[in-house]
């Protein structure tokens, strides 16, 4: 039943319940998606006894009248998530052999709710990365990358740092997947493959059990091919958490309740700042054409001005290599993971440490702690986190005249590998327009918007006010209809 | 102020004093391991504890509200905004590659503390702030001729620093300093003070100057573990550093330890290689925010502390500032005390505690806890000499069976048959004894040799076996020899 494989989560629930296939069956569907894409290198670790394992148990909690609300729904799970007994790597040399013994809590929820583990997908070291080409574990490729499977013509990044999962939801192996997002890792490679990515508000999802990158920004999210999945699995996803002191105790809603449809005199914040110097001609005419499908569903469009725009970058280049710096800085050989013995204890740190960490990771370990050192400290990390500050007040302020924020989620459709590899900053600018929302904690999502001139996936993203996640779905959902976009990748499971 | 006499005249000695008292709590700063003291190694370790992925701290309460009773004690601010840093450095035993401590905005301000020198002076010394921090693990070199050892049962235990002004100027008022905080601490129940397990340390800072100089460039000591060797090291430092200048040379700020085995301190490392240990804001916890109604409810409980007690003690029993000190030091000691002094005379109570009860406890290496002389029987002591049952004197030997057998001072007596005689007559009969057999030296007092009285009253207190109250005694022995 490789069809299966191709349904929607909200499907799939309809599908289950009226027991048109059972959970065992679509998981094997999934499990066998997830060996075809292989030449992906989506996953790092398949797990499909587990999966099987779990479907079984979905059925009979489902026999038994006990259906969560992702009941027997398989998905992928990032490698950033620790998930007990199954090895987790970050996608790092020196979490080699890590099985930690405990899961995170926003992978407990979804269990919780029946979802179904298929493996833990790559990703960008650490999370530090635009185009999944940082991993130990190889570069994930695009299922939209032309030309033959394994033989492309060019090979296409599925954008980053969470590549695996989005690769794994467009290439139809998994319903959906956790990502990450720290400053564009779920938006910026869901507008790369064509799916919907949320990045929550900070605090919405708990922090427990994910390896940390940027800890003040460092925020989970699901990936998936619908708005409407997004609200789904959102909700299992979320939920207050006393172990994590930055979780905010407040309601979940039912996200999936929000969907109406209806954005009738609704404000949409399009900000001037955005329109950037020397952007593509075809971003800025999707960008227009979200702008009149919100208009003809009834929503008013507002010009509003997000100054310090321009500060966000470099901000955010100095914030989260600073903290990483010192989130890092556990991974010493000494507990647990890779060790390179060495003569002394500063030999030992500094093979395991140099052969451990890859070049992306060790440039912003380096970085960051060049921020944090005596002498720069003011200089850099104080002056960061000062214009931090005043890029949430833009936003506050933005939002006193209006409800949402539209603006594209990437500066350029999908690259090929080895393009904009040589220059670091070239490669940051990915992140010119999801970066903002990232420190000022807002939720944010990437829709599919269409697809470009070299027919690749062009996403837009809208931005919400603290919490409101809801408006923003609603908003997604009306642009994802509007814009129907029916070009699917070339290779899929 | 007294000086240290150099080649080149007087110096002054400038202390500061950082100390690091373990909170009292039965579980981490930010964990819920355990954190009894003697544990197996690595028994009581968190995934927190020991820095795995994903896993992230969160406050403990019982510990901020120590921090505050503590701050409260010591008469200090309490900040009710505060912020916990990231103190970033390497070393095996620190697992997350950083501890977690408090640098900029402290939980607690600015307090002080009162030093009761052994003159029966007092002096006031300046503390700076209190913060809390996370323990690091322990390194134990001495397992294994090559490796290292990790033990991080001790890893994320809530430590307050408490750091004080170099107020201080000679290494009795550093010792006193310490004395009474960890006095004040026990008091609160917030540190045990229990230097021999690690439960308090202290970084002693020293420099020299001459008398009204600026303050000359200063040495820290790390990790001094007993108010004597705080002292010690401190004598040594200041004679050493004194030693250097007078010499021409130059005191270079460093970090040094000592040695406890050579009494002397050592270069552990220099300004050049100190740590820089990038502190930032800790971005897995929110700054810490106060209640003043939970700050005000917390000040509700504290206990009557060694200051007041004492100015109690000195007003209401009429102590001296001596006695006094000596019972409030620990609050053990002046619960007992009271327990003796009530209903009886305070000043005798005092006299018993202080001098018969701590002699022997001193002698036995007791603590006040482990006394086998409980005070209701001490206080029934004190009545039976009240109550002319038995004498000053015989009352000591009773205490001395007391101590061994714990037994009751009625009992003693009753046994041994110490019951002090009040009976004129039989007291007559044994003076008259006395005075028969030896009537040379009754004509040697007749004829103006009044020194030998006491010598009477010895033979008669000898053949009565010290049961003869003493005030008869000399009453009747009196009459009969001037009669």
């Amino acid at each position: 039943m490789t069809g299966l494989t191709h349904l929607t989560m909200a499907a799939a629930l309809d599908g289950l319940a009226k027991k048109e296939f059972t959970a065992v069956e679509l998981t094997e569907a999934h499990v066998k998606a997830v060996e075809t894409i292989r030449p992906l290198n989506a996953f790092i670790t398949e797990t499909p006894e587990q999966a099987l394992a779990m479907a079984k148990a979905s059925d009979a909690r489902r026999a038994k009248g006990e259906a969560g609300p992702m009941e027997g729904l398989p998905i992928a799970v990032k490698d950033l998530f620790c998930t007990k007994g199954v090895p987790t790597t970050a996608a790092s040399h020196i979490l080699d052999g890590f099985k930690p013994e405990y899961e995170s809590t926003v992978t407990s929820n979804l269990w919780r709710d029946g979802a179904v583990m298929l493996g833990k997908v790559n990703l960008d070291e650490f999370a530090m990365g635009s185009a999944n080409i940082t991993s130990h574990h190889g570069n994930v490729i695009s299922p939209w990358s032309p030309g033959e499977v394994g033989n492309w013509s060019r090979q296409i990044v599925p954008g980053g740092s969470s590549g695996g999962s989005a690769a794994a939801v467009a290439a139809r192996a998994a319903l959906g997947a956790t990502g990450t997002d720290t400053g564009g890792s779920i938006r910026q490679p869901a507008a790369f493959t064509g799916i919907v990515g949320i990045k929550p508000t900070y605090g919405r999802c708990s922090r427990w059990g994910v390896v940390a990158f940027a800890s003040s920004l460092d925020q989970a999210g699901p990936m998936t091919r619908t708005v409407e999945d997004a609200a789904i699995m959102l909700r299992s996803m979320c939920g207050f958490d006393p172990k994590d002191s930055t979780s905010v105790d407040m309601a979940v809603p039912d996200f999936r309740a929000a969907l109406t449809g209806d954005i009738r005199g609704l404000k949409v914040g399009i900000p001037k700042e955005y329109r950037v110097e020397g952007m593509p001609a075809e971003i800025a005419a999707i960008w227009d054409q979200g702008i009149e499908w919100l208009k003809q569903a009834g929503a008013e469009p507002v010009e509003i001005s997000l100054p310090h725009t321009k500060y966000a970058l470099a901000t955010y280049y100095i914030v989260a290599p600073a903290e990483a710096s010192s989130n890092l800085a556990r991974y010493d050989g000494l507990r647990y993971g890779l060790r390179v013995e060495g003569a002394s204890l500063k030999d030992m740190y500094e093979n395991t440490r140099g052969a451990g960490f890859g070049k992306e990771v060790r440039r912003r370990i380096l970085i960051g702690t060049y921020v944090l050192s005596a002498g720069y400290y003011d200089a850099y990390y104080n002056k960061a986190r000062q214009v931090r500050t005043r890029i949430k007040w833009d936003f506050d302020e933005a939002f006193k005249t209006c409800d949402v924020i539209l603006t594209p989620t990437a500066p350029s459709t999908a690259f090929a590998i080895g393009e904009k590899m040589d220059d670091p900053i070239q490669m940051y600018l990915n992140d010119v327009f999801t970066v903002p929302a990232s420190l000022a904690g807002l939720p944010g999502m990437s829709v599919p918007a269409g697809v470009g001139s070299d027919g690749l996936p062009l996403g837009l993203q809208l931005l919400g006010r603290p919490f409101d996640e809801e408006t923003v779905l609603r908003v997604g959902q009306v642009i994802e209809k509007a814009a129907a976009v029916t070009a699917t990748p070339p290779f899929m499971a | 102020m007294s000086y240290i006499q150099g080649e080149t005249g007087d110096w002054e000695i400038v202390i500061g004093l950082e100390v690091h008292a373990q909170v009292i709590s039965n579980a981490k700063l930010f964990s819920g391991a355990a954190t009894a003291f003697g544990a197996e190694p690595n028994s009581q370790v968190s995934f927190v504890d020991a820095a795995f992925p994903g896993m992230l701290p969160v406050i403990n309460e019982h510990c901020i509200e120590q921090a505050v009773r503590t701050g409260l004690g010591l008469k200090a601010q309490i900040n009710l905004h505060s912020v916990f840093d990231r103190k970033n450095y390497f070393y095996a035993d620190l697992p997350q590659g950083y501890q977690i401590s408090q640098y900029l905005q402290p939980i607690v301000g600015k307090g002080e503390i009162v030093l009761d020198l052994p003159d029966g002076s007092s002096r006031t010394v300046g503390v700076t702030r209190l913060h809390l921090e996370q323990d690091a693990g322990k390194s134990l070199h001495d397992q294994h001729p090559a490796k290292t050892y990790i033990d991080l049962n001790r890893s994320g235990v809530a430590l307050m620093e408490i750091v004080s002004e170099p107020d201080m100027r000679t290494a009795e008022e550093a010792g006193a300093y310490v004395r009474k905080l960890r006095s004040i601490l026990r008091y609160l129940g917030t540190c045990d003070g229990n230097m021999e397990e690690g439960s308090m340390r202290c970084d002693v800072n020293v420099s020299v100057r001459k008398p009204g100089a600026p303050f000359g460039t200063r040495c820290e000591i790390k990790n001094v573990n007993s108010i004597r060797f705080v002292m010690q090291a401190i004598e040594y430092e200041a004679r050493r550093q004194i030693e250097i200048i007078e010499e021409g040379g130059k005191i270079d700020q460093e970090t040094r330890l000592w040695d406890t085995t050579k009494f002397v301190t050592r270069s552990m490392r220099s300004k050049e290689e100190a740590h820089d240990y990038r502190y930032f804001p800790d971005p897995d916890l929110l700054p810490l925010e106060l209640d003043a109604d939970w700050v005000e409810d917390i000040k509700k409980t504290l206990p009557e502390l060694p200051d007041d007690k004492k100015a109690r003690f000195i007003s209401e029993y009429k102590l001296s500032p001596y006695d006094a000190n000596v019972l409030v030091s620990e609050k053990a000691r002046a619960d007992f005390y009271e327990a003796v002094a009530k209903g009886r005379d305070p000043k005798l109570a005092a006299n018993w505690v202080t001098g018969e009860l701590f002699g022997y406890l001193n002698k036995a290496g007791k603590e006040i806890e482990e006394s086998p002389v409980s005070a209701e029987n001490l206080g029934g002591l004190i009545d039976l000499i009240a109550d002319n049952t038995i004498s000053g004197r015989i009352a000591k030997e009773v205490f001395e069976a007391m101590f061994e057998t714990g037994e009751k001072p009625a009992d003693i007596v009753e046994k041994k048959g110490l019951r002090q005689v009040t009976d004129t007559g039989a007291i007559e009969s044994s003076i008259d004894a006395v005075l028969a057999a030896n009537a040379d030296k009754v004509a040697e007092f007749r004829s103006g040799k009044d020194k030998l009285f006491g010598f009477f009253v010895g033979q008669v207190m000898k053949a009565t076996q010290g049961k003869a109250n003493p005030a008869l005694v000399n009453e009747i022995l009196m009459a009969k020899l001037k009669g």
